[in-house]
């Protein structure tokens, strides 16, 4: 046996091993851009939820305008829509902007990985792609009705904890099947997930930083690590 | 010096058998098609190779019907992973030897 043969047999089962069973397909922009989303998703929360405290329950009110933004003098574009204090239309806003920024974080997600697998000449729908999307969906559709629960009975303070939890367990269970560095992200947001809860009252700024902050860290990693 | 021919398993001496095997070293299930998409080759010699495979009970194949498809996936044993890495040590041995020739 030639040596170039042995050589030749052992990159052969190195890739194999790799390529059956990760999905390396997986591109960092997406979770770059899955971060920006978030984070306009985030300001626009922000801007529905909890900019419409009524003057009288303002406890900044004695404060002069300018330092308060709170203050329900201050120019509107958008509120008409789900002006009032109204819970179920701060639930509906809330619903769309997260229906929204997860559509669109889906759509560029699996837009970039079709355009990455196509460029390297790998299938995109694989056993290893099918066993990714599995064991993510079992962590992510059990907090995501969770998730509902809370924002149904008006747990406001819940749901930005139990997405984080949620998702980052759904992350851990998919790096399994992808890049290690999943994982970390994953570990990464059970931890904020946990800290948001000890904190309540300050739930969209740990939800802006578990999903907008540590997208655009992580995806960033990972793309100058893999896609370049 | 002498060169330890004889530690390499005969059953791998075909690439694509060491290929499907190292394939089922990291996938509990690994069906047909799947391999045969991934090692990019024909249904013919595939299914030679896997049939050379479970003769030498390396590999159990569960025969199973998706709807009215048949999906046959396979599984590697446990006497199969260790004549793989038994090989894989042997070809090890190889480069270590044809080294420090």
């Amino acid at each position: 046996m030639e040596e170039k043969q042995i050589h030749d047999d052992l990159a052969s089962i190195r890739s194999l091993m790799e390529r059956s069973s990760k999905f390396i397909s997986l591109s960092g922009l997406s979770g770059i851009l899955a971060g920006i989303y978030a984070l306009v998703g985030a300001a626009l929360a922000y801007y529905f939820v909890y900019y419409d405290i009524p003057d009288e329950l303002n406890p900044y009110k004695h404060f002069p305008n300018e330092f308060n933004s709170l203050k329900s003098d201050t120019p509107r574009i958008v509120t008409g829509l789900f002006y009032g204090g109204d819970r179920w239309a701060q639930t509906a806003a809330l619903l769309i902007i997260a229906s929204l920024v997860l559509i669109a974080s889906l759509c560029t997600g699996i837009f970039l990985s079709i355009r990455k697998a196509n460029r390297k000449g790998q299938p995109i729908w694989s056993n290893t792609s099918r066993l990714l999307l599995f064991n993510m969906a079992i962590p992510l559709m059990s907090g995501g009705a969770l998730v509902l629960v809370h924002l149904f009975r008006g747990h406001y303070g819940l749901i930005a904890p139990s997405c984080l939890v949620f998702y980052g367990l759904s992350l851990v269970a998919a790096s399994n099947f992808t890049f290690t560095d999943v994982k970390y992200l994953g570990l990464s947001e059970i931890f904020i997930g946990l800290i948001a809860a000890c904190l309540p009252g300050y739930g969209l700024l740990f939800w802006a930083i578990g999903f907008g902050v540590l997208h655009i860290v992580y995806g960033s990693m990972m793309y100058f690590k893999y896609d370049r | 010096m002498k060169v330890p021919f004889e530690k390499l398993d005969k059953a791998f001496e075909n690439r694509l058998r060491l290929q499907i095997m190292s394939v089922l070293m990291v996938n509990d299930r690994y069906d047909f098609n799947s391999l045969k998409e991934l090692l990019d080759t024909t249904d013919g010699n595939l299914a030679s190779h896997l049939k050379g495979l479970e003769k030498e009970e390396y590999i159990l194949v569960h025969k199973t019907f998706l709807g009215r498809k048949p999906n046959t996936t396979y599984e590697a044993t446990e006497k199969g992973k260790i004549a793989f890495k038994q090989h894989l040590d042997a070809l090890e041995k190889l480069i270590k030897q044809q080294k420090s020739n």
